[in-house]
């Protein structure tokens, strides 16, 4: 009962205390490239799931045979048969999206959230954890970059997912869907968590004041 | 030669690497803090983008016609073994280079624009001449934004700005008007 306890909290601190966007900035590249709509968001976070879920398997299985000195390029050959296997079956499966994502599939192997999860926890645990802190990782990877491609998409096409959200007289705000856009977007949602994570925390500390305070009156009575 | 100056211009102003197509953004985002050594990892990341257009050209003209789905495999293990074996020339042939550029070298490979610039080059079709004019190109934008940001940076250093927005979130903001300004080159070129 304790294991699967601790199993959960290791999936569910993915997705928002240790997000690996929002909290750890790590995997700005693929983040930024291929939000411009939502779509493209969903199936690169589907990718990175895929990709980081099955290293962290067989790393983490393996983990009794891989020699300390060469480790981090067994790692990186293992990410790269994943992400090769990734780059085909969306080329069999979903060409229009593929090409859309281009290049940006292989450069999956250079996301380094997926190499740090590796190094940092599923070299050291159990394939249970190691499989349990891969997919809530990948989550939250997914959660952000689903939140970025869909605001970035609503604004500069007035869409999502293809489907038209406002009438005809709206206005789209090009910028968003190219180059800058992306850099803004995410600099304001990385404020926003900020701003979120601080109001919280004053809000806890002010929690714990008043529970001092109410003790307090408790013992001088 | 029009080809190979459209492929440097375009590579350092129109499609620059980190402000248009987000690679590199570790450092971008991690380094930049100091004008100095932002100019020094430009210098040894173009370096090592050269030496990747190399090896991605040998590669893709010897061994991959024959087994296209180890492309990706191939790219990372000959290029970072490649930047580690020349890494290790410079420190016992040059300690003064090294001690410059070479304490970068490690880190670059693990840059996602080394891996794209292989990429790019192999979906673009460039031959050996223009996969090294556009490492080239590639190297001088990514120093080029490098700089721009260090310098920017530094000036906001004695700014009075929220610490709440201090950090990433406002690294992001001002590279995002960077980009912007980069997208003024985009009508250099019409047929772009």
């Amino acid at each position: 009962m304790a294991t699967d306890v601790s199993a959960y909290e290791e999936m569910i601190k993915g997705l928002w205390r240790d997000n690996p966007v929002f909290v750890q900035v790590l995997g700005m590249c693929p983040m930024l490239a291929v939000t411009n709509s939502a779509i493209n968001a969903v199936v690169m976070g589907l990718a990175t799931f895929f990709v980081l879920v099955t290293s962290s398997f067989l790393v983490s299985s393996f983990k009794q045979w891989i020699p300390k000195q060469v480790r981090i390029s067994l790692y990186v050959i293992i990410i790269a048969t994943f992400v090769t296997v990734v780059d085909y079956s969306l080329l069999a499966m979903l060409p229009a999206i593929h090409k859309e994502l281009g290049a940006f599939i292989p450069l999956i192997v250079a996301n380094c959230m997926i190499l740090g999860r590796q190094e940092a926890f599923a070299s050291k645990h159990g394939v249970k954890y190691a499989v349990m802190d891969a997919v809530g990782m990948s989550a939250g990877f997914m959660i952000a970059l689903f939140s970025l491609g869909a605001v970035r998409e609503i604004l500069g096409v007035g869409a999502l997912f293809g489907v038209d959200l406002f009438s005809a007289n709206f206005e789209p705000w090009v910028i968003m869907i190219l180059p800058p856009g992306g850099f803004l977007t995410l600099g304001l949602l990385l404020l926003f968590f900020n701003w979120f994570t601080e109001r919280r925390r004053q809000f806890l500390i002010k929690v714990a004041d008043v529970d001092k305070i109410a003790v307090g009156v408790k013992d001088n009575g | 030669m029009d080809d190979l100056l459209w492929i440097f211009i375009s590579t350092l102003l129109v499609n620059n690497f980190v402000l248009a197509y987000f690679l590199g953004l570790c450092p971008f985002l991690g380094v930049s803090g100091q004008l100095l050594t932002s100019f020094r990892l430009g210098l040894a990341t173009t370096f090592v983008l050269i030496i990747t257009a190399l090896c991605a050209w040998v590669l893709n003209t010897y061994v991959l016609i024959h087994a296209p789905y180890l492309r990706l495999i191939s790219f990372i293990v000959v290029i970072a073994s490649t930047v580690q074996f020349i890494e290790m020339s410079i420190k016992k042939l040059s300690p003064s280079l090294f001690k410059s550029l070479g304490i970068f070298l490690p880190l670059i490979t693990t840059n996602c624009a080394i891996l794209g610039l292989a990429i790019f080059a192999t979906n673009r079709g460039y031959g050996l001449v223009e996969g090294l004019v556009f490492a080239l190109g590639a190297g001088a934008g990514f120093t080029l934004a490098m700089v721009l940001m260090a310098g920017i940076r530094e000036e906001t250093e004695i700014m009075d700005v929220p610490v709440l927005i201090r950090g990433t979130a406002f690294n992001l903001i001002i590279a995002g008007i960077l980009s912007m300004a980069f997208m003024g080159f985009a009508g250099l070129f019409s047929s772009t």
